[in-house]
């Protein structure tokens, strides 16, 4: 019923319009083309200027409105660099944005038909087009080269001192591990992966560096305020990114191709809940890549604390090798063809020497 | 081709393109010769037109049905459930069927609107009459262009009709996600019938590029040198050049995803484990596919912004009254972006994994492109500085294009810097600086095309009072969707989410998301009134009365003010300057076809 409604009134304020505008045309037929054309003319050069100034107002009108719903300040060391590089380049571009805008609608007003005037022939001037060739060239050197410094930090190695966890995405999940005591994570192998045999990750046992690896899915995963941290980044099903909106990082996770970023925490989850006075505040890992139907909720959270809370978090974690180690030994050997990874891995670094 | 022509008084054609002659070079058109399989250029560009205002309806109409969804994520829209049955159960939009709807949205605008319904339309229309040539170099091969096009419209068509629903992967259709029926229901059928449909848009493509590119190389008229054309011709002929060497590189990426598919080949897939079912691929690469599409993708965007361009270069210089500012400069620009175009691909997959080294020159190619854009917006001003501007409609939307292209332009510098797209790549920022620069400013560069060039397509004006309001509630309306949401992608905001109240660091928008929403029906409501303008005025509209309605001073407007197949009635006229001489010695216009004067001034 509404939208029978709302349909009529849409057909209706339509064929005004439209009478309008045909009455519209014969009036200026009958009053004259010429006279009513300028007529018009003056009309959209004045709604020209009206444009620029309302517009002008808009965006500052806009940036009040919402300058406070983006995310405050960064929480890793990392974030500090975009978000510099952001307000750089916001600052360069905006002036670029006053002055041509101002200029166009400016013109556009200024020099609207009129019978005083006529057109000025100024076919080129090669100083003034050599001007604005160089002048956006150096601006723009400047921003490539703060951007790549910064990107180079951001993408460069992890410190040695960094820990390692893993996450693994697919529809439309989060799943994390954790070295263990090692600080190696174990080799793993896609075909392992099973649900049955307890194996969600697909790791293989005949590695011990797997045996005190800790799995962890279906709770945040857990990192260290102010200590590094280098995620390994890997999907099974289809590619998935790991976006953190308030770390300003983000990767893809593409499955059989593993990726890695780090980056510092500085803010622990209690910080967070301080600093934007909301008590419900979870760093959320966000799935940016389009994945399936399920996309829009592919959500994980992350909670940053201090070495102590963590290390107390962790030690309550049982390795999975622990649940499945008892069901091995009664089990034979692995046949050759089931466990190739780790074998093809030695035949290959032993081709290779 | 030109001493060939049997003449008429209305109507002129060629005796080498029409063999049902009636003796005495008299010939009759059929309806079928003369609107459907036509050969006139005229024609075939109107078919592109006519079809790619079909598509943009259909693609506007959804992005309206998945608006609502944003908008009002609780509502329920018992009229959906009418029309869309399981696709809405409830009166609201499954994922599913948002997933369709966001990704027919790109595929249809960006191909079947912005690309064949406005390169498409314009490189035919324009080309011939404004380099002075009866038609295109093959007018079969031109006709089969728009065939293939339909063809491949039909398909894709079609599959919106399949129980398990068109492709919904994304615009982009990334495998394994598009090459795996598995993981989502888009991908099963859906996704065949998109890549066939794809793959005879292709086809169409080419032979359009071709055609247009030996056209324009070999058949100007006397006179016409390469840098007397006007700087449409030369957007058109770079696109062309554009589409002619990139689409094959998505046609292959789109055939080696079929065998994906179909044939058990693994050129995408590896270590894949779906629903618990494990693959057998190893060894293929799914980023391998992202260089093939984006080694099409961005130079797609220029295909699709150069045309309007071109057309708003032309058309401002004829409404300042004043010639364009810096001929050369424009085409040294069109030519650089046309270089660049090829060497940035790689800047929509900085987080891809990709090497870091291989990200900083990708950075540095793609703010490059910002210089030669730089210039084209400060020759278009300079263009305006001292003119004596004429606001028709088509003068607006040019104006307008410049607008949004510096708005559009401007956050690209953001994109480009591999440093800032880690935090708003893939975001709501990508959408709002791509809709502003590539998908407004694309589609004001055609709409300021087909209001300048109605006249000579159909003999007859839009109503003006329609073009002032489409124009302004359009420009109005443009901003006020794609500006604010720019800060939803800064806070992070990721695209195609249907839904955001599970989310602590994204919901904080709904009022904003409602307020996109009314504001996009509303814009929708007045394109939908522009297309009525556009179909009453071929019947209905003020008749043209002069030749030259505009005061311009190309080729087009020296035909008779209806032509037929042939375009100009006894010899072509030949071309004695460049086509930007306004305002030159007191004279308001000189049409190229007037010889230089004996005391004309030089420039």
């Amino acid at each position: 019923m509404q939208t029978t409604f709302i349909v009529a009134i849409l057909i209706l304020g339509f064929l005004v319009t439209f009478q309008i505008a045909k009455a519209s045309e014969y009036v200026a037929i009958l009053r004259g083309e010429e006279r009513s054309r300028k007529q018009t003319n003056k009309i959209n050069g004045f709604l020209l200027l009206v444009f620029l100034i309302a517009g002008l107002i808009g965006v500052y009108y806009c940036n009040e409105q919402l300058k406070g719903k983006i995310l405050g300040a960064p929480a890793s060391d990392h974030g500090v660099l975009v978000d510099r590089m952001l307000y750089i380049t916001l600052a360069l571009t905006f002036i670029v944005f006053v002055i041509t805008q101002v200029a166009l609608f400016w013109f556009s007003y200024k020099y609207q038909e009129s019978d005083n005037r006529k057109a000025f022939y100024y076919p080129h001037n090669n100083k003034l087009e050599v001007i604005w060739t160089v002048i956006p060239a150096i601006t723009l050197t400047v921003l490539v080269g703060f951007g790549i410094f910064y990107w180079f930090k951001i993408t460069g190695e992890a410190p040695k001192d960094a820990m390692q966890v893993e996450v693994v995405g697919s529809q439309f999940k989060w799943e994390f591990r954790y070295p263990g005591a090692d600080k190696v994570l174990g080799k793993k192998y896609f075909k392992e992966i099973s649900d049955a045999k307890n194996n969600p990750l697909g790791q293989l046992w005949d590695d011990p560096a797997n045996h005190d690896d800790i799995y962890v899915s279906g709770e945040p995963m857990h990192l260290v305020v102010n200590k590094p941290v280098k995620l390994v980044i890997g999907a099974k099903d289809v590619i998935h990114d790991v976006g953190l909106a308030h770390f300003r990082m983000k990767m893809d996770a593409v499955p059989g191709t593993p990726t890695t970023m780090w980056f510092t925490p500085t803010k622990t989850t209690a910080d967070m809940k301080k600093e934007t006075k909301n008590p419900d505040f979870v760093y959320e890992i966000s799935c940016d890549q389009m994945c399936g139907k399920g996309h829009w909720s592919m959500r994980g959270e992350i909670i940053v604390e201090t070495q102590e809370e963590f290390d107390a978090w962790l030690a309550k974690k049982d390795p999975l090798y622990t649940k499945i180690a008892p069901a091995k030994k009664m089990e034979p050997a692995k046949d050759s063809t089931t466990a190739p990874a780790i074998l093809k891995d030695s035949v290959i670094a032993q081709v290779i020497k | 081709m030109s001493e060939a022509m049997s003449v008429h008084p209305e109507v002129v054609t060629t005796h080498d393109v029409h063999h049902d002659e009636h003796g005495g070079g008299h010939h009759k058109e059929t309806f079928i010769s003369k609107y459907i399989f036509s050969m006139d250029h005229k024609t075939i560009g109107k078919q592109f037109l006519i079809t790619g205002i079909i598509w943009a309806i259909i693609g506007g109409l959804f992005s309206v049905l998945f608006r609502l969804q944003l908008g009002y994520p609780d509502q329920s829209f018992p009229i959906l459930e009418t029309f869309f049955g399981n696709w809405a159960k409830g009166g609201q939009i499954q994922p599913e069927f948002y997933y369709a709807l966001v990704t027919m949205h790109g595929t249809v605008l960006v191909f079947f609107v912005l690309t064949a319904g406005l390169s498409g339309t314009f490189a035919n229309i324009l080309i011939p009459l404004q380099i002075g040539a009866r038609d295109m170099a093959s007018p079969m091969l031109n006709m089969l262009s728009y065939w293939f096009f339909f063809l491949a419209s039909v398909i894709m068509l079609s599959s919106l009709f399949i129980q398990t629903g068109p492709a919904s992967g994304g615009w982009t259709v990334y495998p394994p996600l598009s090459a795996l029926g598995q993981a989502s229901d888009g991908s099963k059928l859906g996704m065949d019938l998109w890549l066939v449909s794809m793959a005879m848009f292709i086809v169409s493509s080419l032979l359009g590029g071709l055609n247009y590119i030996s056209t324009i190389l070999n058949m100007r008229t006397k006179g016409m040198s390469m840098t007397r054309m006007p700087l449409t011709i030369w957007a058109m002929f770079f696109t062309a050049v554009l589409g002619v060497l990139s689409f094959p590189v998505l046609l292959s990426g789109a055939i080696l995803l079929l065998f994906d598919r179909n044939l058990g080949t693994s050129f995408f897939l590896s270590d894949i484990v779906v629903n618990g079912e494990v693959l057998p691929n190893e060894g293929g690469s799914a980023i391998l596919f992202q260089h093939l599409f984006w080694f099409l993708g961005h130079p797609e965007v220029y295909i699709i912004l150069l045309p309007a361009m071109g057309m708003v270069s032309e058309i401002m210089s004829v409404n300042s009254r004043k010639p364009i500012f810096g001929y050369m400069a424009m085409l040294g620009s069109l030519f650089a972006i046309a270089i660049l175009a090829f060497l940035v691909w790689a800047h929509h997959m900085f987080v891809t994994g990709l090497n870091p080294f291989l990200g900083s020159i990708f950075v540095l190619l793609t703010l490059l492109i910002a210089v030669p854009s730089a210039i084209k917006v400060f020759n278009w001003l300079t263009t305006l500085w001292r003119g004596n501007i004429r606001f028709t409609p088509a003068m607006l939307f040019a104006i307008g294009f410049v607008s949004l292209f510096i708005s559009g332009g401007l956050t690209g510098i953001f994109l480009g810097n591999s440093t800032i797209d880690i935090h708003l790549h893939d975001t709501m920022f990508v959408v709002a600086h791509f809709h502003i620069v590539m998908g407004v400013a694309s589609f004001f560069g055609m709409f300021a095309g087909v209001y300048h060039w109605f006249p000579k397509m159909f003999g007859r004006y839009l109503n003006n009072t329609l073009g002032y309001i489409h124009f302004w509630v359009t420009m109005v309306g443009a901003y006020l969707i794609f500006w604010p949401m720019h800060y939803e992608g800064l806070a992070g905001m990721p695209r195609r989410y249907l839904d955001k109240s599970g989310w602590v660091s994204f919901n904080q928008f709904g009022d904003l998301d409602k307020m996109i929403t009314v504001v996009s029906i509303i814009v929708f409501a007045v394109q939908l009134m522009f297309v009525f303008n556009f179909f009453y005025s071929i019947f209905k509209g003020r008749k043209v009365t002069t030749q030259n309605p505009w005061g311009a001073n190309t080729l087009e407007w020296t035909t008779p003010i209806r032509p037929g197949h042939g375009n100009w009635v006894g010899e072509i006229p030949e071309v004695h300057r460049w086509p930007y001489d306004y305002g030159k010695d007191g004279r308001d216009f000189i049409p190229q076809t007037e010889p230089i004067g004996a005391n004309e001034s030089k420039h």
